[in-house]
């Protein structure tokens, strides 16, 4: 392998992390009172670059770098590609809805970008400690960016607690990787499946294991590890919600995709029920959470919780599909998630003028523009045909279905005919016309990077509701990286599908 | 690609998308010059395709099918958005494109004045774009998309005039008589994906086709229920009554929507699923009776008609009934030359129509018509062609193909009775169309007594009778000259002509190796001859030409006849002129019923009571449950650490129970 092959390999971090530095280089040099919106430019540009880097990363061949601890591969790529267009959006929107004057805007730029980095390691990382550096990279910049309204008293609440109890999470993950190393002897995902064949001690690599599910489900705040979620949603600002409440999920996601796949695929009659019921609870608590929310974000919030239930459903399949399905869901969620918050961004603007379901009343009136997009994704969330929200949880829910998991199935319908109440109740007020005694809800003009992102969000979701075979044959492409779904017939000695043929063999 | 030729069959319904988005999105404000702009532009590109597809059809391997996308793939079913192009999608797309063009253009001079002019040529270009995936699809499920999305667009147009109650329940009638045949439309789906696994036409037809023993039985289950759905979108018995009151519409709608395209989609479906009607006798034969009942009803009803839209709407229908019984004696390329041959003259007679109603300010009743013969030359001549060929008069197109018709209704076994009806309705066909053409351009002009005229007057608004402007006309005259020429694509074998058109469908209805059921109503080889094409040719010609005698003899002759006829059989004329009471027969049988079932039974019993109650119980447990959540959501920094563990905690035990029952089961 040459040199230039190996930096080709991490090539959307670098841009990150360049961009990240050059916007803070350039912020302190910049005069103070000058706007600090060209650096948000530069963020979105990098992010765009990052994206383009990503996609051409599809041409790689298969391989690692750096002794073997980063691996581009058809999944790992999959996702780059998708974080790299959330960071992409989500600087557009941020870029709308902030003032030329909020303060230390620079940072904030900085961050999403040096946080960006720590999502794509992640999903990159075949090397359990490189997975947790960029878990903690990722952490750390959305705990500082949840903040970044310091002076409201909810927001450095929010940013506090999801610190501590972040930490407390990431402990847990932590510990995980620890016992795994003391029951295979490796830290390398594509070895502990061969590690796990050898080991005398199998239920310390369960533990192990176990851990590391509750501090990933922490992150993507599956319950009952999600109370964490409504408050720090609340206070953060509208924008950054947009972004933390699907880049770092979805790279979150990814991690347990491999981990499950790659590392445990032996392991899964022990962690199918364990995600089986994460998702029942999650879906469940989700949405009758979401049924009493006032207020739009807190609403919000438990949704995500009982996307995150709908997404673990796909986790309960052991096959392609069921893989291809989760990914799909990944990126059908994250574009809707993300498109809603840039209308409740700019609507709400970063200061949260409007919090409330009823200060949204005649949204659809005053911008018939904001109020057609939060309809058009609030019926993607829903799960309307011609959206992304239908073809993702039909993806899911039918993989549930043929893996015989009827009553998982069943369970996240009627989750989802819940579901309904509680967008609806949003979408009446948006065309509800307001009554005149009400204060003028004033929107301000729809900028061009709103617009921008808007166009893309809803491109993306229509894309994925009327022509979803492109991108699901991607993500059944990148499902086949996994060795369990090897299609080769004659397994390799020493990896996962050998493995699982002895076992198979020996079950017989 | 393999020199498989590339030619971009997406872009033909993509363009017309297009111009809906645009004219839809922001019609609102555009200038209106620009939305014609946009909507013409939509339609002309997309015709000009078609015709250079048309010069380079020859070079093609048919059927030529492009891929565009995966659109569904749920385990081993899949359906994409895939194109197909053969004979029969050539000939639909010339129709759609060519009519559907000039249509455009005409609407341009009849819309000028309305309100929503952009909302109009938006939901006409929406048309196009479902109309022409229909026939474009090559599964049956994309078709199905195009089919519903007709149907759509016809009830957005129909209900085009929002503000009056008969526009809006005559678009609710047409899209509820056609969510019945629907219904069939979808079960014959389900049924095939059972069977075939597939709804892809090449893949059903290819397992037919391999499954000689396959004669009836799901077959023609199958064949039923896409004949109800044909019914349907066709205007047939027994879902025609849609069709008349769809006369709501914009009058260019009713040429392009109700009379040259739309309705004619449940021809193109059976022509297109012969395979599968081919395989069984009963559904075959309930197409040509169906055809033929509803052709001779329907032309009765036509007869007493004063509505010049209404007299129209009632011969599409039964126009339509020729083209069944022509699928329906499995000469289905006789079947689509109809449908070519009608979509020239039908559309050429709602158009003039419109141009005499435009003339007349919006006067619609004949009985206030009269005389405008000289008034509004270039609409009288050009309906003359129209009249001429609808009721079969050689050499123009209405003959031509008609004739086909017959003669192979003839030549099949036990087909004599129905080329016997139908013959009888080429005479009704030529006696209503004469009534209407001598009631207004001849005798006396009545448009003084017009009601509509003098309000119009009135309010400023009227303005003489006048000739409509060119851009009206021109399409008008094109028209014209298609209904007198373009049966001869066609010509008969006994009178001398090649047949070309059925000639050039042949691949695709090309029945050998098929395996026919034998009971299928089909012409032996050889029954026919030229000698008899001739003879038959004779007899209709004379059938017509006494049709219009009679019209001649009461409605110019002896303009006091009707009165007198209409007093004395009064029985007969009441009967017709209330449409044999089908409508009031299916509201009291079928929507009475239904309507007090909802209201009572579901509204009372099932909706408040069962369904609120349970969604009430529902409901408040929901929002128990969820006040439970919302506590548990104490803020409390502590408490949040303590359910995290607790969470932890129990993940744990999960893991220790399965971890042991697994060690158990082992």
């Amino acid at each position: 392998m040459n040199g230039s092959m190996t930096v080709l390999r991490i090539l959307p971090e670098i841009i990150f992390t360049l961009t990240g530095v050059a916007i803070m280089l350039i912020d302190p040099v910049m005069p103070k009172q000058a706007s600090r919106k060209p650096l948000g430019w530069l963020a979105a540009f990098g992010a765009l670059a990052a994206l383009i880097a990503s996609l051409y990363q599809y041409s790689l061949p298969v391989g690692t770098a750096y002794f073997g601890v980063v691996q581009t591969d058809a999944f790992s790529v999959f996702f780059h590609v998708l974080i790299s267009g959330i960071i992409l959006v989500s600087a557009l929107v941020v870029l709308d809805a902030v003032h030329p004057d909020t303060e230390s805007l620079g940072e904030l730029f900085a961050l999403m970008s040096f946080g960006a980095v720590g999502m794509l390691l992640m999903t990159s990382g075949v090397e359990l400690l490189l997975v947790f550096i960029g878990l903690e990279i990722s952490s750390i910049s959305t705990y500082i960016l949840a903040g970044f309204r310091r002076k409201t008293a909810k927001s450095p609440e929010s940013a506090l607690k999801y610190f501590l109890l972040g930490s407390f999470a990431t402990a847990f993950f932590l510990y995980g990787i620890a016992l795994t190393y003391g029951a295979t002897g490796t830290t390398r995902i594509t070895d502990i499946a061969a590690g796990l064949a050898t080991s005398h001690a199998l239920p310390i690599a369960v533990v192990g294991l176990a851990f590391i599910v509750i501090g990933l489900a922490f992150k993507v705040s599956a319950a009952p590890f999600h109370l964490w979620t409504p408050d720090v949603y609340e206070g953060a600002p509208s924008p950054i919600v947009g972004l933390m409440s699907t880049a770092p999920k979805a790279a979150a996601f990814a991690v347990l995709l491999r981990i499950a796949y790659e590392a445990f695929p032996q392991l899964q009659n022990h962690w199918m029920p364990l995600l089986w019921i994460l998702a029942a609870v999650s879906m469940t608590i989700g949405n009758l959470g979401a049924l009493r929310q006032k207020n739009v974000k807190r609403m919000l919030a438990y949704s995500s919780i009982a996307h995150a239930g709908y997404l673990l459903v796909a986790f309960t399949v052991l096959s392609t599909d069921g893989v291809a399905a989760a990914s799909f869901y990944a990126v059908a969620y994250a574009v809707m998630n993300v498109g809603i918050f840039a209308v409740i961004s700019h609507a709400g603007g970063y200061e949260d003028r409007l919090t409330l379901i009823e200060d949204y009343k005649g949204l659809a009136y005053r911008s018939p523009l904001l109020g057609g997009v939060m309809a058009f994704f609030l019926l993607s969330l829903i799960g309307i045909p011609f959206t992304g929200g239908f073809f993702g949880k039909f993806y899911v829910f039918a993989a549930a279905i043929h893996s015989g998991m009827i009553w998982l199935a069943i369970i996240g319908l009627l989750n989802s005919g819940i579901a309904v109440f509680y967008y609806l109740r949003v979408l009446t007020a948006t065309y509800t016309k307001p009554m005149d005694s009400s204060p003028v809800l004033n929107v301000p003009r729809v900028s061009a990077p709103l617009c921008l992102a808007m166009a893309l969000t809803v491109a993306v979701t229509l894309v994925l509701g009327i022509i979803p075979g492109r991108v699901l044959s991607m993500a059944r492409h990148a499902a086949e990286t996994f060795p369990v779904f090897s299609t080769q017939q004659t397994p390799v000695p020493g990896t996962a599908s050998a493995v699982m043929a002895a076992i198979n063999t020996k079950a017989r | 690609m393999n020199g498989i030729p590339n030619l971009h069959l997406w872009l033909l319904p993509i363009l017309p998308l297009a111009g809906f988005l645009v004219n839809g999105l922001f019609g609102r404000r555009l200038p209106k010059a620009l939305v014609t702009a946009v909507a013409i532009i939509a339609t002309a590109i997309p015709l000009i395709q078609v015709a250079t597809i048309v010069a380079r059809f020859s070079s093609l391997t048919l059927p030529h099918v492009e891929r565009v996308a995966t659109w569904i793939s749920a385990g081993p079913f899949h359906a994409g958005f895939t194109f197909q192009l053969d004979q029969l999608t050539m000939v639909m797309l010339c129709v759609i494109t060519g009519v559907g063009f000039l249509i455009h253009v005409y609407s341009i001079g009849y819309m000028a004045h309305e309100d929503g002019y952009w909302r109009y040529f938006a939901y006409l270009n929406l048309f196009m774009f479902f109309m022409l995936t229909l026939v474009l699809a090559n599964n049956f499920l994309l078709l199905f998309i195009g089919w519903e999305g007709v149907g759509l667009a016809s009830y957005l147009l129909i209900g085009f005039y929002v503000l009056k109650t008969s526009a809006a329940d005559a678009g609710k009638k047409a899209f509820i008589y056609n969510r019945v045949g629907d219904f069939g439309f979808l079960l014959a789906m389900f049924l095939m994906v059972q069977h075939f696994g597939t709804l892809d036409y090449t893949q059903v037809f290819a397992q037919i086709i391999a499954h000689p023993a396959w004669q009836g039985g799901f077959l023609t289950a199958i064949g039923l229920l896409l004949l109800l759905g044909a019914t349907g979108k066709s205007a047939q018995i027994p879902l025609y009554v849609w069709l008349p009151d769809a006369m709501e519409g914009p009058t260019p709608v009713s040429a392009l929507i109700h009379a040259a395209t739309m309705v004619t989609a449940g021809v193109y479906m059976v022509a297109r699923a012969h395979v599968i009607f081919d395989r069984s006798a009963l559904a075959l034969g309930l197409v040509a009776v169906i055809g033929t009942a509803t052709a001779f009803f329907a032309a009765t009803m036509a007869v007493a008609q004063n509505d010049i839209k209404r007299v129209l709407a009632y011969s599409t229908v039964s126009q339509l009934g020729y083209m069944f019984l022509g699928c329906g004696v499995a000469a289905y390329g006789a079947g689509v030359f109809h449908l070519v041959s009608h979509a020239f003259f039908k559309a050429l007679l709602f158009l003039a129509a419109g141009s005499v109603i435009h003339a007349l300010s919006g006067e619609q009743d004949m009985r206030y018509m009269g005389g405008l013969r000289k008034k509004i030359p270039i609409t009288f001549w050009t309906m003359t062609a129209a009249v001429f060929a609808i009721s079969g008069f050689p050499p123009l197109s209405g003959f031509v193909s008609k004739d086909e018709i017959l003669y192979e209704a003839f030549i099949s076994p036990g087909g004599k009775i129905l080329w016997f009806v139908g013959l009888f309705t080429a005479g009704l066909t030529a006696f209503y169309m004469f009534r209407l053409w001598y009631m207004t351009f001849f005798g006396k002009d009545r448009t003084a007594d017009s009601e509509i005229m003098a309000h119009a007057k009135e309010h400023g608004h009227g303005h003489g009778i006048h000739e409509s402007p060119w851009v009206m006309l021109i399409p008008l005259i094109i028209l014209a000259i298609l209904s007198v020429i373009g049966g001869w694509m066609g010509w008969p074998a006994g009178l001398g002509g090649n047949e070309w058109f059925t000639r050039f469908l042949a691949p695709v209805f090309n029945t050998a190796g098929l395996s026919m059921n034998p009971n299928v109503i089909h012409a032996p080889a050889g029954a026919g001859s030229d000698h008899l094409q001739l003879i038959l040719a004779i007899v209709s010609t004379l059938t017509a030409a006494g049709g219009w005698y009679i019209a001649h003899l009461m409605y110019y002759a002896r303009p006091e006849l009707p009165e007198l006829l209409a007093q004395k059989f009064r029985g007969v004329y009441r009967m017709l002129f209330n449409k044999y009471w089908v409508d009031e027969f299916y509201g009291a049988v079928i929507a009475a019923p239904v309507l007090f079932f909802s209201r009572f039974v579901l509204n009372f019993l099932i909706d408040r009571g069962v369904i609120d109650g349970a969604g009430f119980t529902a409901g408040a447990t929901a929002q128990g449950f969820g006040s439970l959540v919302a506590r548990i959501q104490s803020g409390n920094i502590r408490s949040y650490a303590g359910w995290l563990a607790f969470g932890a905690m129990l993940v744990l035990v999960v893991t220790y129970f399965v971890f042991t029952g697994s060690f158990m089961l082992h």
